[in-house]
């Protein structure tokens, strides 16, 4: 047993990197070693362990880390992956600009910013970081991310101060659709009351099975039984805002979007993206390739699907007030970003909008345009009881 | 010593999956499967049940499937029925009892294997029900009182598609294995036992071909391993040579079974080929 003593460090170094072990799995691991399943073969140790301890393939990769630096020594071997991972994810720290400086990056107009942003491209062709010219990170540059030019166009990176005007270049959107969801079952349980709707609260269909049963037990002494059409007709739209100043509220937006989508119970459940603002489309999956009009959506979807927003509601307000105001570089839109959200909330009458942010910071001007237009709740539990309650309030169809 | 568990001729079990099987069954503890379509999970649980000479169990869940059905079933249609004829007593409700694959594994003589398909598909709270039945391996008929307890505790293979998260107290008592997509080598061996007598070369450009269309970001559904000895079988009725599959996949639709997916195959293909010749 006296391995148990170096297999306990390992145990809570599991535990301290996230992999959720309990004094359950750590019993069992005893019983293996009793049961000499284990012997002194750390090749055994390793897959023995794995079987015990991992429960979730999603902890796999964090476990092998785990054991190749107890047992090992090892670093994490860095893939080609992590690189790039790093080049675009660990941008420098922020330039701390004075008030002076910062008056002085005047702000550059919409047309003028998308000309010297292409003139640059062309020029640059290496990685910059800093300066106030090329694109790169952290610098004063209008061009690039994570930089501190009050209106500047942001190239790939998160993006920190929540107006960048224009997305060009690189889409680094997060693909909602992970398994590395935790807990999802809270906000799974909440959603289940989405499907009481489709059943109806009046029992007036017979219940055969239920009649036979209880007939049978009484001997044959008739007992009808009624019951609520079981089948679920409720038809759900899971809208969610992706990329930009979501990213901060990524993996809550992955444990909703998970319930739902687990959530198997709905007649139709259709999962669609929109970045920032909803013009005339929106798309198929979180790396928006695929577009779909709001008028197929509309004849795809009757007026009895509801409709769930899940976005920060944050933008440069001409992205929602302005015809061509929309973030995305390549595109253009006709319509504003307000007269779509105003046609969407026509087409489904039963709608809510769920916000990432806590309310006592709704003061942004585009929050506030928005919560005119849409109920909107807060992301947590609470809130999505209450949206929960919103879309399955009877509207009378107009 | 305990029983061991190696593999079939014709299941070939990774290294780490023929441990986890045996770490289930030394601890005597349900073994949970999961991992991408195609990769075997269900007729795990037949291969262990051939290679232990033990009989096997099934319990395959349905998105309606009540924790109790997997243990039994009380047919009191078939009572009221038989009651309207003289010619059967009814009542010794025992006649009605059916058991369920999990239940029937638990009543048997001998150590058996039983195998709960896809627990996912039922209700989020459905394995949680399943909690005490699967640690005391017993379970009560509500209707007669009876006391079904397992003599040799079976070795239960549970498999799940992830359609749910299941809840940690069910994974707690679990051993736990994800199967994750063959290796090409490993491929090539499972490719041998379906198609033992096909030439080596046949073989192995197949299974570039196949690893190349997988690794197309397009495909909503890429191939599995089904498909692979499919498709093989299809070349090899149809005389096709190794050389030929080189930048063509002749009967493209025995590997990719959606419109959407054959038409981007097809593009990816021709810009495929186009860079071949050049």
């Amino acid at each position: 047993m006296g391995d148990g003593d170096v297999f306990l460090e390992f145990f809570y170094l599991l535990r301290a990197q996230g992999i959720p072990v309990s004094t359950r799995e750590w019993l069992t691991w005893l019983e293996c070693i009793e049961k000499g399943l284990v012997a002194a073969d750390l090749g055994r140790a390793y897959s023995v362990g794995r079987a015990v301890m991992v429960k979730h393939e999603r902890h796999l990769d964090t476990y092998d880390l785990c054991f190749a630096h107890f047992f090992g020594g090892a670093e994490a071997p860095a893939t080609l992956h992590d690189a790039i991972d790093e080049w675009l994810n660990t941008p420098l720290p922020m330039p701390q600009l004075s008030p002076e400086e910062f008056e002085k990056l005047e702000q550059l107009d919409l047309d003028k910013l998308r000309e010297m942003f292409e003139e640059r491209l062309k020029e640059q062709d290496e990685r910059h970081d800093g300066g106030n010219r090329w694109i790169g990170t952290g610098g004063t540059s209008p061009f690039g991310h994570n930089g501190r030019h009050p209106s500047g166009i942001r190239v790939g990176g998160q993006g920190r101060n929540r107006s960048a005007i224009q997305i060009a270049g690189e889409r680094r959107f997060r693909a909602y659709r992970s398994d590395r969801v935790l807990d999802t079952r809270q906000l799974g349980a909440a959603l289940r009351r989405l499907r009481r709707l489709g059943k109806g609260e009046r029992a007036d269909e017979l219940d055969l099975e239920e009649t036979i049963r209880q007939t049978a037990q009484q001997a044959g002494e008739l007992e009808i039984v009624m019951k609520a059409p079981r089948e679920n007709t409720l038809k759900l739209i899971l809208l969610m805002d992706v990329g930009g100043s979501m990213d901060d509220h990524a993996r809550l937006v992955e444990q909703l979007f998970s319930a739902a989508h687990q959530a198997s119970h709905f007649k139709v459940f259709k999962p669609l993206y929109f970045h920032n603002c909803v013009y005339d489309s929106v798309y198929e999956e979180a790396s928006m390739r695929t577009k779909v009009s709001l008028e197929d959506l509309s004849r795809q979807l009757d007026k009895q699907t509801r409709l769930l927003f899940v976005g920060d509601a944050c933008m440069s307000p001409y992205e929602l007030f302005s015809v061509g105001g929309m973030i995305n570089y390549y595109e253009h839109n006709s319509r504003t970003g307000a007269e779509c959200l105003y046609s969407l909330k026509t087409l489904y009458p039963h709608h809510a909008w769920l916000n990432p942010i806590p309310e006592r910071f709704w003061g942004h001007p585009t929050i506030e345009a928005i919560a005119d237009i849409f109920p909107m709740r807060e992301l947590t539990l609470a809130g999505l009881s209450e949206a929960i309650e919103l879309l399955s309030k009877d509207v009378p169809a107009s | 010593m305990f029983e061991h568990f190696a593999g079939t001729e014709n299941y070939i079990a990774s290294a780490e999956l023929r441990e986890a099987v045996n770490v289930a069954l030394a601890l005597e503890r349900p073994l949970l499967i999961k991992g991408e379509p195609g990769t075997g999970k269900t007729l795990l649980a037949s291969a262990v049940a051939e290679a232990l000479g033990r009989p096997l169990h099934t319990w395959h869940v349905k998105s309606t499937s009540k924790a109790r059905d997997g243990l039994y079933v009380y047919d009191a249609v078939q009572r009221l029925h038989d009651s309207r004829f003289d010619d059967k007593s009814v009542s010794d409700i025992r006649a009605y009892i059916r058991f369920g694959g999990l239940g029937e594994a638990f009543r048997s003589e001998v150590p058996s294997v039983a195998l709960i398909d896809e627990i996912d598909k039922a209700d989020l709270e459905f394995p949680n029900d399943l909690l005490h039945e699967l640690d005391a391996m017993s379970f009560k008929v509500d209707e007669t009182g009876d006391v079904h307890s397992a003599k040799h505790r079976p070795l239960v293979i549970i498999t799940s598609n992830n359609e749910k998260e299941l809840p940690d107290a069910f994974l707690r008592r679990c051993i736990f294995h994800f199967i994750s997509f063959p290796s090409p080598e490993l491929m090539a061996e499972i490719v041998q036992v379906h198609h033992p007598d096909v030439e080596q070369i046949l073989i192995e450009e197949a299974i570039s071909r196949f690893y190349w269309l997988r690794e197309l970001p397009e495909l909503r559904k890429p191939p599995a391993t089904s498909e692979l000895v499919d498709w093989i079988s299809a070349l090899v009725r149809g005389g096709i040579k190794a050389e030929s599959i080189t930048d063509r996949v002749p009967y493209l639709g025995a590997l990719i079974k959606k419109e959407r997916d054959l038409k981007a195959t097809q593009r990816a293909l021709k810009s495929y080929a186009s860079r071949r010749r050049k």
